[in-house]
């Protein structure tokens, strides 16, 4: 029973440490998306609150907490501010399963760096993910707005659509870890064997779901201004609105996260041994930690990266690309997986298989440009 | 704390969170509170420390089928759909019916002695994933192809249901 | 590894943690910030245009059908979870099997795609 309170205690400063970093991490997120959208249009960007703007978030919450906040007379109150709560807690809970570093000695007793190291791990963070349609929905419905409502219908569509071909692209990972824990995940892919090398198209159609879940542009139909107003946030102002402003930033970090989780090794980094040699093991550990959210920050910038890059789509390219696109693509990579895990060349066959596709889609693409001149 | 006093906690807010689902007036609370439940019945998974099924109803319960709840609820017109409310003797036969299933259920329950796991033969892992898997693809191999085809007829059903009537006004 | 019920534990510090943060968050911005109202003001927006009707309408059937395929694919992959697990264990005979699982599963895939249930252009 001692035993069971001390690691009860290290683990609930675990999450709640890990709960103040994905806060942190969120409210400096829209500081940089701004500063990173100002570079990239070859403008300063914010810089007026602090040096270098660097108190912009805090500015920006003020200013939130100050707005009216305001509740439509023919709205359902009390699910109209039930649907960003639901969007934001949603969003806070997946963090737990997230391993953030290797094992720590503190005085004797060991801890994993990670809230809860559970048998179906991976799975935690993707019935959390799938309750993530309830906050957007609620949310709009509860608006009693057209334009609120089919912005709501649209996003739930997509996010459902897309969490199908992110659950198959995780099947693979499964494979080949033969395991749903997130540790064991990490753990098989140490010392540089990350899953990127055998799964390059599985990260492919994880990181495109990623996008659709997060709606972040190119997905983020939604909440697309020119034909739906604001989508499902039409109504919301004050902090209600940024609740849902927020939580999408919590989900890039989180995303970013389990996407280094899955296919980058985790808090693996080139050097593990000669940091242990030199420093200690515990001093390993924390530079995991580092690596980890290095990794899961640079996934941010590619979020950010590619919302002033590519265009969003349309709808109906929406449904066709996560339906007949991701699927299909998703099974096939199951297949070639399995396959190549059997024979005993999981690398080469997967590179071959993605060599394979690749020239498929081409020879049908030269076909169907025939066709379409004749 | 006792893990029985944990398992009377959970079942009453199980019961209670399942009744609010038919007592509220409104059809999206209904459904906030039915995924409440599912997630109380996931706490009870755990406890039997069956995760992956814990993990599967979140997602398969609480994820999928109550967003088609959803999506079936607001697809109605609310106003128009109101239930007229029932006489006082349907209501009489509805709590008969109701009260002689809860006496025959207790009875059952009371009749059989459910034996308890034996200690020594106890494995507490049995409800892991791994486990499932290899009963699953070993022993009930047929069942599990046989669901494929069930999936099967089910998307040739939904498709004939979905099909869209002339002059339906909608978004 | 020896998995027990009460590994969920730091769960629910999360999960309080999580929900003092919005309750927190939602009284303070109640109670802050200006309450103004008036009629026009209360109404919802919809670009100045005066609202006919409300939102309460019925959806297009097509968005009900993809929740319903949703709800069938959902299942098949959670059926697919334990056999990646044991995927080294089982061999080239849960290879096979789940090629004719999957084949089923493409077949009423295509099935679906050939009626137009997906195409969202007409």
């Amino acid at each position: 029973m001692e035993l069971i309170t001390t690691v009860f205690i290290a683990k609930a400063i675990i999450v709640g440490v890990v709960f103040a970093i994905t806060l942190g991490v969120a409210a400096y997120s829209t500081y940089f998306e701004r500063k990173i959208a100002a570079f990239m249009q070859d403008r300063i960007g914010p810089d007026r609150a602090g040096p270098f703007g660097i108190l912009q978030p805090l500015a920006d919450a003020v200013k939130m907490f100050m707005k009216e906040d305001f509740i439509p007379a023919n709205s359902n109150k009390w699910l109209f501010i039930a649907g960003p709560c639901l969007s934001m807690l949603t969003a806070l809970m997946t963090s737990a399963v997230v391993p953030f570093g290797d094992s720590v000695t503190i005085g004797g007793a060991t801890f994993d760096l990670q809230g809860i190291d559970v048998n179906i791990g991976i799975l935690w963070v993707f019935g959390i993910v799938s309750l993530g349609v309830y906050g957007i929905m609620i949310g709009g419905w509860a608006s009693n707005n057209k334009f609120a409502l089919l912005g709501a219908i649209r996003a739930a569509s997509q996010n459902i659509s897309y969490e199908l071909a992110m659950g198959m692209a995780i099947i693979t990972i499964l494979m080949i870890t033969g395991s749903l824990s997130t540790k064991e995940i990490v753990e098989v892919q140490q010392n540089g064997h990350w899953n990127i090398f055998y799964q390059p198209l599985g990260f492919i159609i994880f990181i495109i779901c990623a996008f659709a879940e997060c709606n972040r542009t190119p997905f983020d139909l939604p909440e697309c201004e020119t034909e739906l107003i604001g989508g499902y946030h039409t109504e919301y102002s004050s902090m209600k609105l940024g609740f849902y402003l927020f939580a999408e930033y919590i989900n890039m970090f989180i995303s970013g996260a389990v996407m280094a989780t899955l296919y980058f090794g985790g808090y693996d980094y080139p050097g593990v041994d000669f940091v242990t040699q030199q420093f200690g093991s515990n001093v390993a550990s924390f530079v995991g930690v580092g690596a980890l959210i290095g990794k899961s920050l640079g996934f941010v910038f590619v979020f950010m990266w590619v919302r002033w890059t590519i265009p969003r789509f349309r709808y109906d390219q929406l449904m066709n690309l996560g339906w007949t696109g991701l699927i299909p693509l998703a099974m096939y990579n199951v297949v070639v997986t399995g396959f190549g895990i059997l024979v005993g060349k999981p690398f080469m066959v997967s590179i071959a298989g993605l060599v394979l596709l690749i020239a498929a889609l081409f020879v049908y693409d030269q076909l169907l440009v025939k066709k379409k001149i004749a | 704390m006792e893990i029985s006093n944990i398992w009377y906690f959970l079942s009453a807010l199980t019961l209670l969170s399942a009744l609010m689902v038919i007592m509220s007036k409104n059809p999206i609370h209904s459904v906030l509170y039915l995924v409440f439940t599912f997630f109380c019945i996931s706490a009870h998974y755990v406890l039997l420390n069956a995760q992956f099924l814990m993990a599967v109803n979140i997602i398969v319960y609480a994820g999928a089928i109550m967003v088609l709840f959803l999506f079936v609820i607001m697809m109605f017109d609310l106003k128009k759909n109101i239930p007229e409310s029932k006489s006082s003797l349907t209501k009489l036969a509805g709590s008969v019916v109701a009260g002689t299933l809860l006496v025959i259920l207790i009875a059952i329950v009371r009749k059989n002695n459910i034996p308890a796991p034996l200690g020594d033969k106890f494995n507490s892992q049995t409800g892991m994933v791994e486990n499932l898997g290899q009963v699953l693809y070993g022993e009930f191999l047929l069942p599990f192809e046989l669901v494929s085809i069930l999936f099967f007829v089910a998307m040739v059903g939904a498709v004939l249901l979905g099909k869209r009537e002339a002059g339906e006004r909608n978004f | 590894m020896n998995y027990q019920p009460q590994d969920f534990l730091p769960i629910f510090v999360q999960l309080a943690a999580a929900l003092a943060f919005i309750v927190l968050v939602m009284v303070l911005t109640h109670a802050l910030g200006p309450k103004r109202h008036s009629a026009k003001k209360d109404d919802s927006f919809e670009c100045g245009i005066e609202s006919i009707g409300d939102a309460r309408t019925p959806i297009s059937v097509k968005y009900f059908l993809v929740a319903i395929l949703f709800v069938l694919f959902d299942l098949e992959i959670v059926f697919m979870y334990p056999w990646a697990v044991n995927f080294k264990q089982l061999a080239w005979n849960g290879f096979y099997e789940m090629i004719v699982f999957m084949g089923l599963l493409l077949a009423g895939f295509i099935y679906v795609i050939k009626k137009g249930i997906l195409t969202w252009e007409k």
